[in-house]
């Protein structure tokens, strides 16, 4: 019995067909069952993406690369100056977590919306599409509602190292299939 | 049974919960706070002038919360600051100008006798929710009838 031994994997020798079957539908039901909570998360906050994390430094001190927000999007909660909107631009993959700075809102309920980032020193009407003055109802994806540190760092660390997803994914994989209870 | 994995497993996921028990802690002793405080605001000399804005390819502006003939319900952010944690919160301006612009949309400014000021603000805890609350007190004020004639006044 060394230190490196894989008697881990004398589990899987030892499983029979069913047992196999077993885990492999055990992997479908975590896998299912985390998409049922995201869809849940989507039904109850309103917001096409719930929760959020904070990619940039634009709104330091308040958010760090790597927070966790938590987002609601509900339709009869209109947009005041001073929120923290979350908006997605057309064109720009990456949803942006910015301060709004002004509003402008018709009787009828359209509102048009200038955001800046705290950290930023001038107004996002650069970041928006060419020739885009003001930021709609439409391309907000929900306003900043609860807020956790450094969760989201595994995230960023994800999408800076493809390499690192692919293994913490297979690790993640291979210890379903393979544990047995 | 206790191989380096299992134990690194353990100690790993003790963490995990560790700290989730602590950040739960940290959303609770913020939760309940009331964050009100007392505002007291007051304006100056007060001028409006109608230039163009070449930020914004429009093609005159009057230079937060106030209502035009067409929008209903215009917030603009004259002023901020932020504090963090061990500033002095207590903030006292004798003499303060506005630190943004303050342009209408259209040319809804000039005469405008119902412009409020407010102060309100955002708290960002360790971990929990981030309420935003409005400040006890606040400035009604109106624009003067007539552009100020002084470019650089």
């Amino acid at each position: 019995m060394g230190m490196f031994d894989f008697d881990f994997l004398d589990d899987v020798r030892r499983m029979n067909k069913r047992q196999l079957y077993y885990q492999a539908l055990n992997f479908g039901m975590i896998v299912s069952s985390a998409l049922m909570i995201w869809k849940g998360l989507m039904v109850v906050t309103g917001s096409e993406s719930p929760i959020v994390v904070v990619l940039s430094g634009s709104m330091e001190p308040a958010f760090y690369r790597g927070d966790l927000l938590f987002l609601t999007n509900y339709r009869e909660e209109p947009i005041r100056a001073g929120e923290i909107v979350v908006f997605k631009i057309e064109g720009r993959e990456i949803p942006i977590v910015h301060r709004v700075l002004k509003v402008h809102e018709k009787e009828n309920g359209t509102v048009k919306f200038l955001t800046k980032g705290d950290n930023n020193s001038v107004d996002d009407r650069g970041l928006y599409a060419p020739g885009q003055l003001w930021l709609e109802k439409k391309e907000v994806v929900g306003r900043a509602r609860g807020f956790v540190p450094y969760v989201g760092i595994v995230t960023i660390l994800m999408n800076d190292y493809p390499k690192f997803k692919y293994a913490i994914l297979a690790c993640l994989g291979a210890f379903v299939l393979i544990h047995r209870e | 049974m206790n191989t380096v994995l299992s134990r690194l497993n353990t100690i790993f996921a003790f963490t995990l919960s560790v700290m989730a028990g602590l950040t739960f802690l940290c959303f609770l002793s913020t939760f309940f706070n009331d964050h009100k405080a007392l505002v007291a605001i007051n304006t100056g000399k007060v001028i409006v002038k109608n230039v163009p804005d070449y930020s914004a390819s429009r093609e005159k502006n009057d230079l937060a919360e106030y209502e035009t003939k067409d929008h209903k319900l215009n917030q603009v952010v004259v002023w901020d600051k932020i504090i963090k944690r061990g500033d002095n919160p207590i903030l006292d301006y004798r003499k303060a100008n506005t630190k943004y612009y303050f342009w209408d949309y259209g040319n809804g400014l000039r005469a405008n006798k119902n412009i409020t000021l407010t102060l309100s603000w955002n708290v960002i805890p360790n971990a929990g929710t981030l309420p935003k609350i409005m400040g006890e007190g606040h400035h009604r004020f109106e624009f003067p009838e007539d552009y100020s004639p002084n470019r650089f006044q």
